[in-house]
């Protein structure tokens, strides 16, 4: 089974790695591309387990997101 | 009097601290590995510059889980006292010792010189050396020290006196053109509510020596030094 955890920064957060792809997007002709935001994308690989939310949760907010700059999503795919 | 300089995968200003503390401060020093959960009986910890597990993650993140952060943090509740300089700092904010985040520099760029800071609170057990307002010239050298916390946070920090460090001028004015990585109101150094933990970007101990530009850094050590022996 697999968990894909999503962390970026939250809104209002300096994300300097965002705007310098967002400028060379416009420099390339697209005029229609009005913000660019990077974050991180975790794939990870889990057995079964009893509330895989939670614990992914726990891992997330502890681990692989500062929430204090960052937010995070979790997806859990395939089998349960 | 002890002092120890914890060594995490890929810190690279451990042998400089050390060399300061033991060599230019005479303190008996040691060298803390960051896999082990024992603090060797020391009086002070210094969590030194360098890049913490590759700094993977984010800065200091991984850090934070090494065996040896648990001791600091007790180490730390119970009033002991920890200098966190540069990487030092990250890894003392990820751990919640220190509240807010280093987020990158404001221009992208890796900073590598010296910077004017001014002393706002020459109170504490690693500024007494100093007097408040005065104006030092340390260097700093990060790409993420671009110091962030929530309006809440930083309210409660300048009202308390927590914030120890601003960059300014050589006028000791803060300004934008002052603040090299765009750190809220200037903050480059910042103390835990009991005074024992502090957070700094610039580091002393690249300038705690005849031999350099400066000697400024030299007092962050002696400070300590003066308060440690008064404990002992």
């Amino acid at each position: 089974m697999k968990a894909q955890v999503f962390v970026k920064f939250k809104n209002g957060v300096l994300d300097p790695q965002g705007q310098t792809i967002l400028g060379a997007v416009n420099r390339m002709g697209h005029s229609f591309v009005k913000d660019v935001k990077v974050g991180k994308f975790f794939e990870i690989e889990i057995e079964k387990c009893e509330n895989p939310d939670e614990k992914l949760k726990e891992i997330a907010d502890k681990v692989l997101a500062n929430p204090i700059i960052e937010e995070f999503r979790i997806e859990i795919a395939g089998e349960n | 009097m002890k002092a120890g300089v914890v060594v995490f995968p890929g810190s690279n200003c451990d042998h400089d601290c050390y060399h300061v503390l033991k060599h230019v401060l005479g303190m008996d020093t040691v060298f803390l590995w960051h896999k082990d959960a024992d603090l060797k009986g020391v009086d002070l910890v210094v969590l030194p510059g360098g890049f913490s597990y590759g700094d993977y993650l984010r800065c200091g993140a991984i850090a934070k889980h090494s065996p040896i952060m648990q001791e600091v943090s007790e180490f730390a509740d119970k009033g002991g006292h920890v200098l966190g300089i540069c990487n030092g700092f990250q890894v003392l904010t990820e751990a919640g010792l220190l509240p807010g985040a280093l987020l990158r520099n404001k221009d992208l760029k890796f900073i590598c010189r010296y910077v004017n800071l001014r002393v706002d609170n020459a109170g504490t057990a690693f500024t007494s050396r100093y007097a408040d307002g005065e104006i030092v010239r340390i260097p700093i050298a990060h790409a993420e020290g671009n110091y962030f916390a929530s309006e809440d946070v930083i309210k409660e920090l300048e009202e308390n006196n927590r914030v120890v460090f601003r960059y300014c001028d050589e006028y000791g004015e803060t300004s934008e053109g002052s603040n090299p990585n765009g750190s809220i109101n200037g903050i480059a150094g910042i103390v835990n509510k009991g005074g024992n933990v502090l957070g700094m970007m610039p580091h002393p101990e690249r300038c705690a020596e005849e031999i350099m530009q400066t000697k400024d850094g030299f007092h962050i050590f002696e400070s300590l030094r003066k308060v440690l022996k008064g404990v002992l």
